[in-house]
């Protein structure tokens, strides 16, 4: 019995290197990596901010590697995909040899991993729009693109001043916030807190986040704490996936069953798609202007 | 043999009739007045006379609206969850004669949530009519699960074997949860935070339709537990000894699984699956009240009607203006109490 069990471990150990000898990676570090680019600098990024970021700054043609929810802008379809948040392949990662690693603040293995290779490490912060900014300033310092971010941190800050300027002195609407709901039903609604860059957006567009006094980036309220707070206006911005454009109509119907909500009544229920309106990234201005449109028609 | 010498003890000093009648009048009117109070609490003060008054439009009443539209359809679903939860969870201790069965022991629950897991996950859309996609992926996936352990347990036209529906389902549970955790993990981050949200449970079914879908099916199930208390009290002292005391074993086992498992299809499906109730409160109530299933299980499903509700009304105003997870809160209030009931009554 033991000696059958050595045998087989002994087996499994065989087609254990045996896989390792043709894994994916080994098989790409033996081909030899492209050198004679002109940039010297390899980037991966794992987080769709900061992949777009280095697009907006001029570093795109030094992305080598993005992660698994990338989706702008169009270029990232066409290179490797290195997982994400959850499921980083370290192993593909070190294969495209990066001297830059955009990773976030949670991967903390594997920002150890990267080090221990001698690869630098951004460990992506989720903020503000403050956040954003900062975190452009710091790609460019990377990338040795400073007065390219400098640049775009100074376009996006006059988007903002004229989105601002645009609704100033209007009355501010009380706006629900809701960024994630179950499909078809009034379930699971999450809606913006006052904290973080989508609340600022909010601010920044003219509107009252009903919420604003619970100190989160989202929150579950209950029906009743949506009824009791009467918003105005209600605006859902969701990425493209879950919702689709073609059911916009009966997404807003949804809401019918509240009709109590000056929203409702007054036929102020917006249900807005798309990634730019999530994603902060240099598209937060335009998101930003679309929020304004919505809320100050 | 000890729960035969439980039952002996608690041999009725009163005939059954007056017992049950006592045991349904006194816990029927804790679940009456839970169901009847907790619509009036909330985060927000509301006027009840506002929100009864016809002359109001509804369409600008708010005071109506928090009542009928956000608080209203919660306690109901809350009781009718609870009441299911909590008397499947009798059935199945009694059938599967372990004090440590579950309404989720057998992969009823898993396969509920698998299927709720695909459809919020993939964004499948098989909705139709008043029932929309979750709960009907939910339920169907429940089926499934049933049918599995079902065939598994049960050679042809003999009794069923606990200990292989016991192995089967703990087997079946573990199988979901892997396809459960594969599916998450290949969904994206907000899909996947969605999904384990409903993992949690939650009461605020959106509306009255979810409700009204799932009444017929715990009514179903209701209707078959009425008739199964005395064979329970012989089938928990075993099939060979309740075979010898005349009861058809076969069809008893048959009738409280499928009972059970339609209950909890029904409750889980309605409200994802909400721990603890199935497994606290018939204790609870056996704690109260003796082993008698002839009283045990009418009272569990009162006592956990009004136990969900409770706990929800927590869940909606611990937190307020933000909801707290009604499954984390019936974990957090029942395993203490439950714990402190055990240690003063030995």
């Amino acid at each position: 019995m033991a000696a059958r069990s050595k045998k087989l471990i002994a087996a499994l150990f065989v087609v254990a290197c045996g896989a390792g000898l043709v894994s994916p990676a080994r098989a790409d570090l033996t081909r030899s990596a492209p050198r004679s680019q002109s940039e010297k600098a390899r980037i991966v990024s794992l987080v769709p901010a900061i992949t777009e970021m280095l697009f907006a700054i001029g570093a795109g043609p030094q992305v080598v590697g993005v992660g698994g929810f990338d989706q702008f802008p169009p270029e990232v379809s066409k290179l490797p995909r290195l997982g994400a948040l959850l499921d980083p392949d370290t192993e593909r990662i070190l294969s495209l040899r990066p001297t830059l690693a955009a990773i976030y603040g949670s991967q903390t293995d594997l920002q150890s991993q990267l080090e221990r290779a001698g690869i630098r490490a951004y460990v992506y912060r989720h903020g503000g729009i403050e956040t954003i900014y900062r975190t452009m300033r710091e790609l460019g310092a990377a990338t040795s693109r400073a007065s390219q971010a400098e640049r775009l941190v100074r376009d996006l800050q006059s988007r903002v001043d004229a989105v601002r300027a645009r609704v100033r002195g209007r009355a501010k609407p009380k706006v629900l916030l809701v960024l994630s709901r179950q499909p078809g039903t009034l379930r699971e609604i999450y809606v913006s807190g006052g904290v973080g860059f989508l609340h600022e957006m909010l601010e920044i567009a003219g509107g009252r986040n009903v919420f604003a006094d619970v100190a989160r980036e989202s929150a579950q309220p209950s029906q009743e704490a949506i009824l009791a707070r009467a918003p105005d206006v209600i605006v859902e911005v969701h990425a493209e996936g879950m919702f689709k454009t073609s059911s916009v109509d009966r997404e807003k119907a949804v809401w019918a069953p509240l009709s109590s909500l000056p929203a409702v009544r007054n036929k102020r229920v917006h249900v807005l798609i798309g990634q730019y309106l999530v994603v902060p990234g240099p598209r937060f201005a335009a998101a930003a202007e679309t929020l304004a449109r919505t809320i100050h028609p | 043999m000890s729960d035969a010498v439980a039952l002996e003890r608690a041999a009725p000093i009163r005939p059954i009739r007056t017992r049950l009648a006592i045991t349904v009048v006194g816990f029927g009117a804790l679940a009456l007045a839970a169901i009847v109070l907790a619509p009036v609490v909330g985060s927000t003060r509301i006027s009840l006379a506002r929100a009864f008054d016809r002359s109001i439009p509804f369409a600008d009443n708010v005071d109506a609206q928090i009542f009928f539209v956000a608080r209203l359809p919660r306690v109901l679903s809350g009781a009718l969850v609870g009441a299911a939860l909590a008397a499947a969870g009798v059935v199945f201790q009694a059938l599967l004669r372990n004090p440590l069965a579950t309404p989720f022991t057998l992969g009823v629950s898993a396969g509920a949530s698998l299927g709720a897991m695909l459809v919020l996950i993939f964004g499948i859309s098989i909705g139709f009519g008043p029932f929309s996609a979750v709960p009907l992926a939910s339920f169907a996936g429940a089926a499934i699960a049933t049918g599995i352990v079902y065939r598994l347990a049960t050679p042809y036209r003999r009794a069923m074997s606990t200990a292989v529906l016991l192995l089967a389902g703990v087997t079946l549970n573990s199988f979901f949860s892997a396809l459960i955790m594969f599916v998450q993990y290949i969904a994206d981050f907000a899909q996947a935070y969605r999904a384990s949200r409903w993992l949690m449970g939650d009461l605020d079914v959106g509306s009255y339709q979810p409700i009204i879908a799932a009444v017929p099916l715990v009514a179903i199930a209701f209707g078959m537990f009425a008739m199964l208390p005395a064979a329970l009290n012989v089938l928990s002292l075993g099939p060979d000894a309740a075979a010898t005391r005349g009861v058809d074993v076969v069809r008893a086992q048959r009738l409280a699984f499928f009972s059970a498992s339609l209950a909890t299809s029904a409750a889980v499906s309605l409200a994802g699956p909400i721990g603890f109730v199935g497994i606290v409160v018939p204790h609870l109530v056996r704690l109260m009240v003796g082993v008698d299933h002839r009283i045990v299980l009418p009272a569990s499903a009162l006592f956990g009607a009004a136990f969900l509700v409770a706990c929800d009304l927590g869940a909606r105003t611990l937190l307020a203006p933000v909801e707290l997870p009604v499954g984390v809160l019936t974990a957090m209030v029942g395993g203490p109490f439950f714990l402190w009931l055990l240690v003063r009554k030995s």
